[in-house]
């Protein structure tokens, strides 16, 4: 890897670069001026772009534990290859949030105030505690790719040993607060629009990022091949867009029964933004993806598995804007669009967390060739011999 | 039923001079927010405002629930219910998620956006005055008995006694006597209360319990999929334990039975 390549100009790093300066200018006036002059937050309508973006932050990278559970719980070890992309990226996703999170709130140097004033009543108190408590996961999870990269031989050994500890509490922790992003708005019936509002919204939350997540990691599969030049596996790729295909089924059902037992089908009558929205979101998320998966030959096609993925995707953050955002605009009496220094500094941050995906993948065994995981369930001394020379 | 202090404000009664948002503001040092006091709202310098609509008034501050949203959904505590029924909050303990501003089911709490140290501002319901003995500022300066302050059985009575003696002129409803599980602040109309701009079609129940449902499925969720995860790990493991044994074994036996065709041979 030549050092000097990072200098070479290239259109993606000079927009980069400009979107970063911005966004950097935008966080000093954010924290220099505070909410009001940087945002376009209002009482009635006190959470905006930044809190939606928490939001996909957390659902996208929620492949960092359904994948773990799958290869280390369940040992269904032909996910191996995408276990590490998969905890990267929730890795990533997660440190997004919380910088956002930073930003976001009125007081962020009393950000660690949830550790000792506990109040276990609060759905934020406990999705604090989760993320805090994932995010330590997610490090120790990961922590094997670094010891690997520096060969730290007896450290790892102890990890492996433990990890499953690290696995199980991720899942259970991930589980959590997933679905208890979905119960924030539990208490609020009357402002939150029906078509979104539910008592199953935890479980709406939960089911919807299993799926989200995993067409990230197919979508970033896609990505990184391009980048690296490297082959795509698409035999666990098509297996994944499986598990999508379930997943949305099994969300659409739900969803189904809920609008008919709720009463709920009028709502899709009445014309309105909010109406039309729906429709968008269950379209691109889920009526036009279940197609394509639906299709064996589709599934196991480069072109509609990416496709595909990028569709769920956009569902995916379709719906959680409309939770946060759209769904609530209606009851705030007043249109909420984002800021220019609330936009700034998200894509700062997301253009960063790319940035940070890209350079841990160049430099550490994450996206490791195929063979050897497959070899590494039988010897896993001769693989890590293997791992580090592929690393170097 | 209600205990503790509070407020009750009938609209009936209000002749709309604003003294109660002056007192407020004076009570608080607040500054001036609006020349003109009827066309105010609330905000972070403003904790009670008196509205026109039509003929009638309608004064909006904290209902001072009693279970507050405020309360259960502040992730440190910074919101608490005091002892005679006013909903408080401390700043020092803000971490300014503004979940409050979000969850209340009658949008009252409002953020000081301007400042760098933002805090919630509301109705405190003059807490350190009835500490020690006093009445809140807007009670005292009402003109009209529009807006009394007293236990919460005395105002139910006198609410209840005003719609039985002029059952003409009012609304027969008290609102906050269930609405959101019942509040400190109660009104009295005589039109019904969505017409002078509070949040009707309440749930009668307390606001918490819709989280609590989904909360109080948190230790069952732990304790089950922790036991199931576990299980998953030993079984799946164990199976493909043995399914590499019985490979090695059937390698072992060609291994013999090659030897064995050697041997013959």
């Amino acid at each position: 890897m030549k050092n000097n390549d990072i200098f070479k100009p290239t259109f993606w790093k000079v927009v980069s670069v400009i979107i970063i300066i911005i966004g950097a200018y935008s966080t000093y006036y954010r924290f220099s001026q505070g909410l009001g002059a940087s945002t376009n937050l209002y009482d009635t309508s006190p959470w905006g772009l930044w809190i939606g973006f928490d939001f996909l932050g957390v659902g996208l990278a929620a492949a960092g534990f359904t994948i773990a559970a799958t290869v280390h719980i369940f040992h269904i070890h032909k996910f191996e290859p995408i276990v590490r992309p998969a905890i990267l990226t929730a890795f990533i996703g997660y440190s997004l949030v919380v910088c956002l999170l930073i930003v976001d709130l009125g007081r962020p140097e009393n950000f660690w105030h949830p550790l000792v004033m506990w109040n276990v009543h609060s759905v934020m108190f406990e999705i604090t505690w989760c993320i805090i408590c994932y995010s330590t996961v997610l490090i120790l999870e990961f922590a094997p790719v670094v010891l690997e990269k520096f060969k730290l031989t007896k450290p790892l050994k102890v990890f492996k040993k433990i990890s499953i500890v690290f696995v199980i509490a991720g899942v259970l922790f991930s589980t959590l607060h997933q679905s208890s992003f979905g119960s924030l708005y539990l208490i609020v019936p009357g402002r939150l629009h029906p078509l979104w509002y539910s008592s199953l919204l935890p479980v709406h939350f939960f089911i919807s990022c299993i799926g989200a997540g995993l067409s990230m990691i197919i979508f970033e599969s896609f990505l990184n091949a391009r980048a690296f030049n490297t082959g795509i596996r698409i035999n666990i790729l098509s297996s994944a867009a499986f598990v999508v295909l379930i997943d949305l089924i099994i969300g659409f059902l739900l969803k189904l029964v809920e609008f008919i037992s709720a009463g709920k089908l009028i709502y899709l009558t009445i014309p309105s933004t909010e109406t039309y929205l729906f429709y968008l979101e269950i379209l691109i998320g889920t009526f036009l993806p279940v197609y394509i998966l639906s299709y064996k030959k589709f599934r196991e096609d480069k072109k509609w598995l990416f496709i595909s993925s990028v569709l769920v995707i956009s569902g995916f953050i379709l719906n959680r804007m409309n939770v946060s955002i759209t769904g609530l605009a209606a009851s705030s009496g007043r249109n909420y669009i984002p800021s220019f220094d609330e936009i700034s500094i998200t894509m700062m941050l997301v253009v960063l967390a790319m940035f940070a995906f890209r350079l841990v993948v160049k430099n550490f065994p994450v996206f490791t060739d195929e063979e050897n995981f497959i070899k590494n369930t039988d010897n896993e001394k001769e693989i890590k011999s293997k791992q580090i020379i592929i690393s170097e | 039923m209600l205990k503790g202090k509070g407020i009750l404000f009938d609209a009936n009664l209000c002749i709309g001079c604003g003294a109660c948002y002056e007192a407020c503001k004076e009570k608080n040092n607040l500054p001036k927010t609006n020349t003109e006091y009827l066309k105010d709202h609330l905000s972070g310098n403003t904790f009670t405002v008196v509205e026109q609509y039509g003929n009638n008034y309608a004064r909006k501050l904290c209902m001072h629930c009693d279970e507050p949203s405020c309360v259960s959904v502040c992730p440190v505590g910074a919101f608490k219910k005091n002892e005679f029924g006013a909903v408080l909050y401390d700043e020092n303990k803000c971490i300014g998620c503004r979940y409050c501003m979000q969850a209340c089911p009658h949008k009252v709490p409002r953020y000081e956006w301007n400042k760098t140290q933002p805090r919630v501002r509301k109705c405190n319901m003059c807490s350190d005055r009835i500490e020690a003995g006093g009445i809140t500022a807007c009670a005292e300066a009402c003109p009209t008995e529009a807006t009394l302050f007293g236990d919460m059985e005395k105002l139910v009575a006198v609410a209840k006694k005003r719609l039985q003696n002029n059952p003409s002129k009012y609304y027969q409803h008290i609102y906050g006597i269930e609405e959101a599980g019942g509040s400190h602040v109660l009104i009295i109309s005589p039109v019904p209360f969505e017409q002078l701009g509070y949040t009707s079609k309440l749930p009668n129940k307390p606001m918490p319990e819709l989280t609590m449902q989904a909360m109080d499925k948190i230790p069952p969720v732990v304790a089950v999929g922790g036991v199931f995860l576990t299980g998953m790990y030993w079984l799946t493991k164990r199976k493909n334990q043995i399914a590499r044994e019985e490979r090695k074994l059937s390698v072992k036996h060609e291994t013999i039975k090659a030897d064995e065709v050697n041997h013959e041979e």
